[in-house]
């Protein structure tokens, strides 16, 4: 139930991120989600994709700084307050959420989200006990 | 430990008093040498009414003027030659910045004299005839090159000359090859150690053993960085191409300073702003007086370079020379910012030794209406860091923090990606100043 995300820095310049996602693409890399989170200064970019081990190769590979690190994903109605229910769960039991983006391509019925949380163990359990749909690594390859 | 090598132990391990009386004789000869012939050094003397008899003690040598890098561009290309065009078998000079190079004049015996330096300053660091020497400098008009070349033939190394640049063939040769010594700035070599390691090469797989590094200033932090890099034992020799290149000093394997080739230059240091020389110990600029040169001599040369000089024969190599400390800086990358005079080896201190970034920088100075900015560019290697903002940030601020106290100054941090920073495979460009380029 425990996912890979792929991290990069990178500098605040217009066309960064499309030189990346270029990376991954001539590799036949699928972006699955992709955030970016720039300040004035610098950004994050985050992805979840279909092979994240290739994907963290072939960016170090581009002279990129990444990481890959553990999220989790669950599947939301697609409609107001679809979100808030898993929110409220983990706040009740007192796990911390450090950010949140949503899928792309997602069937038009459903919101698929990415959650980065302190404890995913934790996480993962507490969502599954009240019901949340969870989406594992297969699960992201077929989207 | 082995015994101690040298490459002219008469000379290198020679008595103060002995050595000392050997100078002053050179010193008085080179004086007059140089007013004999070369018009530049007689006029300069007879303006002042100064003659070559009245420098009779190393006390009288103040009353010389000194010779600046302007006075050798002014008398371009050979007005400072002191032997007939005939007598001079190379030259060299060095890349001019602004305007015209200077350009030195070996005769035969310079030629000799300096390989001779330079195996001297090879044997110390621990080089052998045994060694396999890849020289990583750029062959052509600059003596660093060709400097370690003839320097490392005559103590009998086996030269790789592999030049500068493309730096995957450099890692190859090495690799190849089996070499055991590396030539090179060590802004290139920490380069060439980030591209073997992309190469999938770790410090094992080549048989480096020991750095000679020069050209360019080097910190303690940014020396420990490419000994980790390749696996290595790195040492610092100076020169410069005006003095004779290469050969001036260099580290013995106790790194106590650069002993000093005293037989063949006459080191003083002044005060930057007096040009009052300083005492034994005290921080200034270094001053060098060539004893022995014939096609190109220079009296009281200004090397623009900061660094203090130990004269106690302590060293337990057991060479008497004295020591000078690394370059500190230079006069010329000085600059003066918001009224502080800072230099880039003091902001690298802190950079080689902040975690998380990579040991290449460029400090960018710029003007925002009657304001000096600088700002400082690192690159992040650490992929650890990725997981917050906070913790990019925490960075920034360490890294600011740490400049505030050694500078006193507030500097502007830029993260960038890895290998953002322009690599040469000369002397680094640190210094980027743009306040007097189209500033409003
Ligand atoms: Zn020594």
């Amino acid at each position: 139930m425990i996912i890979k995300q792929i991290s990069v820095f990178v500098e605040n310049k217009s066309g960064r991120l499309a030189q990346i996602t270029k990376v991954l693409a001539d590799n036949n890399v699928d972006i699955r989600a992709l955030s970016l989170a720039d300040t004035t200064k610098f950004g994050i970019l985050r992805f979840i994709v279909n092979e994240p081990e290739r994907a963290e190769k072939v960016l170090r590979d581009a002279d990129l700084t990444v990481s890959i690190t553990d999220v989790i994903a669950v599947s939301v109605e697609d409609q107001p307050g679809g979100l808030s229910r898993p929110l409220r769960i983990l706040d009740e039991k007192g796990i911390n959420v450090e950010y949140i983006y949503a899928f792309v391509g997602a069937p038009h019925d459903k919101a698929f989200v990415i959650l980065r949380v302190d404890d995913n163990e934790k996480a993962v359990k507490e969502l599954q006990a009240c019901g949340i749909p969870l989406l594992c690594t297969k699960d992201i390859t077929k989207i | 430990m082995a015994t101690i090598n040298y490459w002219q132990k008469e000379i290198e391990t020679m008595k103060r008093s002995e050595l000392e009386a050997l100078q002053l004789e050179r010193l008085k000869y080179i004086v007059k040498y140089c007013y004999e012939r070369v018009p530049f050094y007689q006029k300069r003397f007879d303006s002042i009414g100064l003659k070559p008899e009245d420098i009779k003690s190393f006390q009288d040598v103040e009353k010389i003027p000194f010779t600046t890098k302007d006075d050798i561009r002014d008398n371009y290309p050979f007005g400072l030659f002191a032997v007939p065009q005939k007598q001079i078998v190379r030259m060299h000079a060095s890349s001019g910045t602004t305007g015209k190079p200077t350009v030195v004049g070996y005769t035969r015996n310079d030629l000799d004299t300096w390989s001779d330096l330079v195996a001297r300053l090879c044997v110390a660091a621990g080089a052998t005839d045994e060694d396999i020497a890849q020289i990583s400098f750029g062959y052509g008009l600059f003596t660093g090159a060709l400097g370690l070349h003839y320097g490392l033939e005559k103590l009998g190394a086996s030269i790789v000359p592999a030049s500068s640049g493309n730096t995957e063939k450099q890692v190859m040769l090495l690799k190849d090859f089996g070499a055991t010594v590396l030539v090179a700035t060590p802004s290139y070599a920490l380069h060439i150690g980030e591209v073997a390691r992309d190469m999938g090469y770790t410090p094992d797989d080549l048989k480096l053993r020991l750095g000679l590094f020069g050209s360019e200033g080097c910190t303690e932090e940014m020396r420990s960085a490419v000994e980790e890099s390749l696996g290595i034992f790195a040492t610092d020799n100076y020169g410069m191409s005006e003095l004779i290149g290469p050969g001036v000093s260099g580290d013995c394997e106790f790194r106590t300073g650069m002993h000093i080739a005293e037989d063949h230059f006459y080191p003083e240091i002044v005060d930057r702003n007096t040009l009052k020389p300083l005492g034994e110990g005290e921080i200034g600029e270094l001053v060098i007086t060539t004893l022995t040169k014939e096609g190109f001599p220079l009296l009281r040369y200004r090397t623009k370079d900061i660094t203090k000089i130990n004269y106690t024969p302590d060293c337990p190599c057991g060479r008497t020379g004295a020591r000078m400390a690394k370059i500190m800086g230079r006069s010329d990358d000085m600059f003066k910012i918001k009224g502080v005079n800072v230099f880039p080896s003091q902001i690298e201190s802190v950079l080689v030794t902040t975690p998380h970034i990579g040991p290449q920088y460029q400090l960018i100075l710029t003007r925002t209406g009657f304001m000096d900015n600088i700002e400082v560019v690192v690159e992040v290697v650490d992929g650890s860091l990725l997981e917050r903002y906070a913790e990019l940030e925490k960075l920034e601020n360490s890294i600011r923090h740490r400049l505030q106290t050694v500078l006193g100054l507030d500097c502007k941090i830029t993260l960038k990606e890895p290998r953002s920073i322009e690599r040469t495979a000369g002397k680094a460009k640190r210094v980027v100043d743009l306040r007097n380029k189209g500033t409003i």
